[in-house]
């Protein structure tokens, strides 16, 4: 392809519109234009360059702006759709979300269900909006960043005077500048920090040049902050576990190969106390009832030595001691451990009395560890008590007559117990619920009694690994210079030119002309160039 | 101790005044000017933005000495935060204010600033202990950074109300009208919603329902406003008090609905009460304030504000929040409605950046933008909280 080779000397690239060097315009349209569209310089972007091979085509319309603001909006109305009813995340866990929409908001529910806007961010469509603004992120910026930089950079301080013309703040007088008086303007113009470039009488005062970088830095940053993301399905970059422990038990930690056990000291919940804590909350806890002040789990993190040798049991060493609580997480090798839920009040052990129903008499008591239950209970003179059947979540008897149990955790714990006393060497056979004694095969004169009840907490804590989190840090970093860079300062130029007697004036800003205009006003009033005017208004 | 919460108090209620007595100033100052941007202030609106700079003092004593009271930053319950917006708010337009010296600003946005103030005293004010999760540095960091960003944003929403005022034929209805028209509706009905609470509350009515709630079980709810629409499966326990006329499924909070019926109803009231009085629309009523503006330069105002209020608001609502929110809920993300609600208005505010930048929108389209994003924020400010609730729902 050609390139385009200006009056005044300077080889542009194909598909210029403005002449990088002196801003001619080298295109017929650009010659009609009453003002100059300036956003790039009028430098050549290969989006507007090229249009024939289908990679000419997607680049283009990826790299229109166009499509870029519409990508935006779908994704913000697409967003706020997710919100009208809650997620699949935060309804009850205990339901299934076929049914739960439909039950709790009717046929708008089993409308959104079916749409499949209760799981809305996962969906491939919506993941496939934010992909496609990556994309349009990474070709814009790549379609206008390089022929920008060209631009700025070989921009010669006398410009034309019919780019001068078709500058938005512009005008031009008849008679000349006096040496002193143009020393005056530029030393206004340097104490507002321009910096002054100086050609055979033309005068180019430029600030805030890099301002025009802030777009792109910003873009830049987003990317990263994209990738970052992505990342995050990568093995090994994430892990998310979620580790339920109860009280005095110790557990490996989920995620960690083996490597790391931690045991659960104790979980305590506390609130806000009327007398305790300070008065002024007395109000709101009289409004509210209780507010809890503090979730925390006393935790012990331990490593196991022998994870390299196979086979070998674990050797656990005390690597340390912390408290963890919510905002305070215990943090280790990449990993932290957050308090995340808990459960209170989980049956531990269960105390039971052996006893002659008529006397009332107790024979002796026996405490059944819920989770290890032993088979059975010698409980001396004769008297004994077998387990025969444990039932840790008892859910009544099923067709075949058996006792049923919906799951190993002892909810609701029942047993089928043997009773051996001097009276009944054989036994007798009674079911025991909590609040509940069955005699299955006739009655009998012992039972077993309900006398109380152990508990502990159980502590839910969030494993997490996320060996992305830096590069969002960066990509979030950078995007905030790039912002900045791009909204709290302005590119702001002015020409002052003598051409066949008259003096040309010219200004342009990339943003806020009010500002250039209040800045540069007073420093060319009262002298012989004319104040430039603003040809839009 | 109870002291300082009564002192807070009373610094909140005369930066009210003193907002309230600014704005007059501020009247008072434009009535005297004629065009140009390079006018001088005169002795009205340097008045003005003195008792406004005071005002602002005020409450920021409010802020302090509550945090004293506290031991915590308030900004932990809906009162609180709102009131700490309408702060920001009076702040960046005190920025604004220097940047450009348009006291006709203060006209519009101290108006504003007020009616955010009453509509947050409407809510609990008693100051709450922090739950777990609130209780971090991150508190003040985020919500502060995210109010800060948030208040500047609706100057531009200022900027952009007055540049429609100005330039809208009010002679003519148009589209453009009535949709100006639903904005100062709007503002009404937030006066509407003052009064109302106010007046029932001072004459202590209590409406107690038995009800069935949106988890099947049994529940009560006392209304303080006559119940309009009554909760499902309501029952009335308190004798004498107004029957509901409909009864809402289960899963509105028809409680919250009523509040809405009723503010709605009478800030059609007060409006239709303007409109009589004056026969025109209010558009058209506040348009002579405004006939000394440089459209241009409110135009440039309000999209600077944008400018400098969006990487404010980036900071806060989205690189703050998801620091702490990594910290306390493990994750930095999680699509909660707040967390969306906050995606959004940054993606409606980068939307409004390029669309101005590239597609050249300015002056009456932009100013729409700067109206719509004023409302994105209010609904996450308010409809967020109180409708759909999330992780961030206050009390
Ligand atoms: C969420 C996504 C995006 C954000 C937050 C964002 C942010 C920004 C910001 C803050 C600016 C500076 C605006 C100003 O100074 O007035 C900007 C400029 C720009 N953005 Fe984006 N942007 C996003 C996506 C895109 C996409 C998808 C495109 C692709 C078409 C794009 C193309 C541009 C262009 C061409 C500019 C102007 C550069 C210039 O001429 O100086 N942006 N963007």
């Amino acid at each position: 392809m050609g390139k385009v080779k200006c009056e005044c000397g300077h080889v542009n690239p194909h598909g210029t519109v403005l002449c990088e060097s002196c801003g001619r315009a080298l295109t017929e349209e650009a010659q009609k234009e009453k003002l100059h569209d300036m956003r790039y310089e009028g430098s050549a972007r290969r989006s507007q360059t090229y249009n024939k091979s289908i990679v000419d085509k997607v680049w283009n319309f990826f790299s229109s702006v166009k499509v870029g603001i519409w990508l935006i909006v779908l994704t913000l109305v697409a967003s706020s759709l997710g919100t009208i009813f809650p997620q699949k995340l935060f309804i009850p866990n205990n339901v299934s979300p076929e049914t739960y929409y439909e039950e709790t908001y009717g046929t708008a529910g089993k409308i959104y269900y079916t749409l499949g806007f209760y799981d809305l961010y996962n969906s491939i469509w919506f993941i496939a909006l934010i992909a496609a603004i990556g994309v349009s992120l990474v070709i814009c910026s790549l379609d206008r960043v390089i022929p920008l930089y060209r631009a700025l950079k070989n921009q010669r301080v006398a410009r034309h005077g019919t780019f001068m013309k078709k500058q938005r703040l512009f005008a031009s007088k008849q008679g000349a500048i006096q040496p002193e008086e143009l020393d005056k303007i530029k030393e206004g113009l340097k104490s507002k920090r321009y910096r002054i470039r100086e050609e055979d009488g033309s005068l180019l005062a430029e600030k805030g040049r890099f301002s025009r970088w802030g777009p792109y830095v910003n873009h830049i940053g987003l990317i990263i902050f994209l990738i970052g993301a992505m990342l995050r399905s990568v093995q090994g970059m994430y892990i998310d576990e979620l580790l339920w422990i109860r009280e005095g038990e110790t557990l490996e930690i989920p995620g960690t190969k083996g490597e790391y056990y931690l045991k659960n000291e104790k979980f305590t919940i506390e609130n806000y106390d009327k007398e305790k804590d300070p008065e002024v909350f007395n109000a709101a806890l009289e409004r509210t009832g209780s507010i809890v002040k503090n979730y925390q789990t006393d935790a012990v993190l331990y490593k196991d030595e022998n994870q390299d040798l196979p086979g070998a049991k674990p050797k656990l060493v005390k690597v340390k001691e912390e408290e963890i609580r919510v905002n305070e997480p215990m943090k280790f090798d990449n990993f932290a451990l957050y308090q995340d839920s808990f459960s209170k009040d989980e049956m531990k052990a269960m105390e039971l009395a052996l006893t002659n129903k008529a006397t009332k008499e107790e024979a002796g008591r026996v405490n059944i560890d819920l989770f290890n239950p032993k088979d059975t209970y010698d409980l001396g003179k004769g008297y004994k008590v077998e387990v025969l059947g444990y039932y840790p979540d008892y859910d009544g008897v099923g067709e075949n007559g058996e006792p049923k149990t919906k799951s190993p955790v002892p909810n609701n714990p029942a047993f089928l117990f043997k009773m051996i006393s001097p009276e009944h060497p054989d036994g007798e056979i009674s079911f025991t619920a909590i609040r509940q004694t069955l005699e299955p095969v006739g009655e009998t004169e012992y039972k077993m009694e309900f006398r109380g009840i152990e508990t502990r907490n159980i502590s839910a804590l969030t494993v997490r690994k996320d060996l992305t989190l830096w590069i969002l840090g960066i990509g979030g970093a950078i995007f905030m210079i790039g912002v900045v860079q791009g909204a709290y300062w302005n590119h702001r130029r002015l020409w002052i030119r003598q051409i066949d007697g008259e003096i040309y004036v010219a200004a342009h800003t990339n943003k806020n002309w009010h500002g250039l205009k209040r800045e540069i006003n007073p420093l060319i009033e009262n002298t012989a160039v004319p104040i430039p005017e603003d040809q839009q208004a | 101790m109870s002291d300082l919460v009564q002192w807070s108090g009373n610094l909140l209620y005369a930066s009210f005044i003193m907002y309230l007595v600014a704005t007059f100033l501020f009247g008072g100052s434009i009535r005297q000017k004629k065009d140009g941007e390079k006018q001088d202030v005169n002795r009205w609106g340097k008045l003005g933005i003195t008792v406004t700079v005071i005002g602002f003092i005020a409450q920021l004593g409010y802020f302090f000495t509550r945090w004293a009271a506290a031991g915590h930053a308030p900004v932990s319950n809906l009162f609180e935060f709102i009131t700490f917006f309408s702060m920001m708010l009076v702040g960046a337009f005190i920025i604004i204010y220097f940047m450009y010296r348009l006291a006709v600003l203060g006209v519009f946005a101290l108006p504003v600033a007020l009616i955010i103030i009453a509509y947050a005293s409407m809510f609990p004010r008693d100051i709450s202990p922090l739950i777990p999760a609130l209780q971090s540095q991150w508190l003040h960091i985020h919500v502060t950074t995210v109010a800060a960003g948030e208040g500047i944003l609706a100057i531009s929403f200022i900027a952009g109300l007055i540049y429609l005022v100005k330039t809208l034929d009010h002679s003519k209805r148009s589209k453009q009208t009535i949709w100006l028209e639903v904005i100062m509706y709007s503002l009404v009905a937030v006066i509407g919603f003052v009064a109302v609470t106010m007046a029932f509350t001072m004459s202590g009515y209590e409406a107690k329902f038995d009800y069935v709630n949106k988890e099947g079980q049994a529940a009560q709810e006392t209304f303080n406003l006559p119940a309009i629409v009554g909760p499902n499966e309501g029952e009335l326990l308190t004798p004498g008090q107004f029957e509901p006329l409909v009864e809402m499924p289960a899963f509105i909070n028809s409680k919250k609905l009523n509040t809405v019926i009723w503010s709605l109803g009478a800030g059609a009231l007060l409006y239709g009460l303007i409109r009589l009085l004056a026969r025109k629309r209010v558009g058209a009523l506040v348009q002579p304030l405004v006939k000394n503006v440089n459209t241009d330069l409110m135009d440039e105002v309000s999209y600077r504000s944008v400018l400098i209020g969006f990487p404010v608001f980036t900071l806060g609502g989205l690189i703050f929040a998801m620091i702490w929110a990594q910290i306390a809920w493990t994750r930095f993300w999680g699509w909660d409605p707040k967390e969306v609600w906050a995606l959004i208005t940054w993606l409606f505010y980068a939307a409004f950046l390029h669309l101005r930048l590239s597609k050249g929108w300015h002056g009456e389209k932009s100013a729409w933008l700067a109206v719509i994003g004023f409302v994105i924020i209010m609904f996450n400010l308010i409809a967020v909280n109180l409708v759909i609730a999330g992780l961030h729902s206050y009390a």
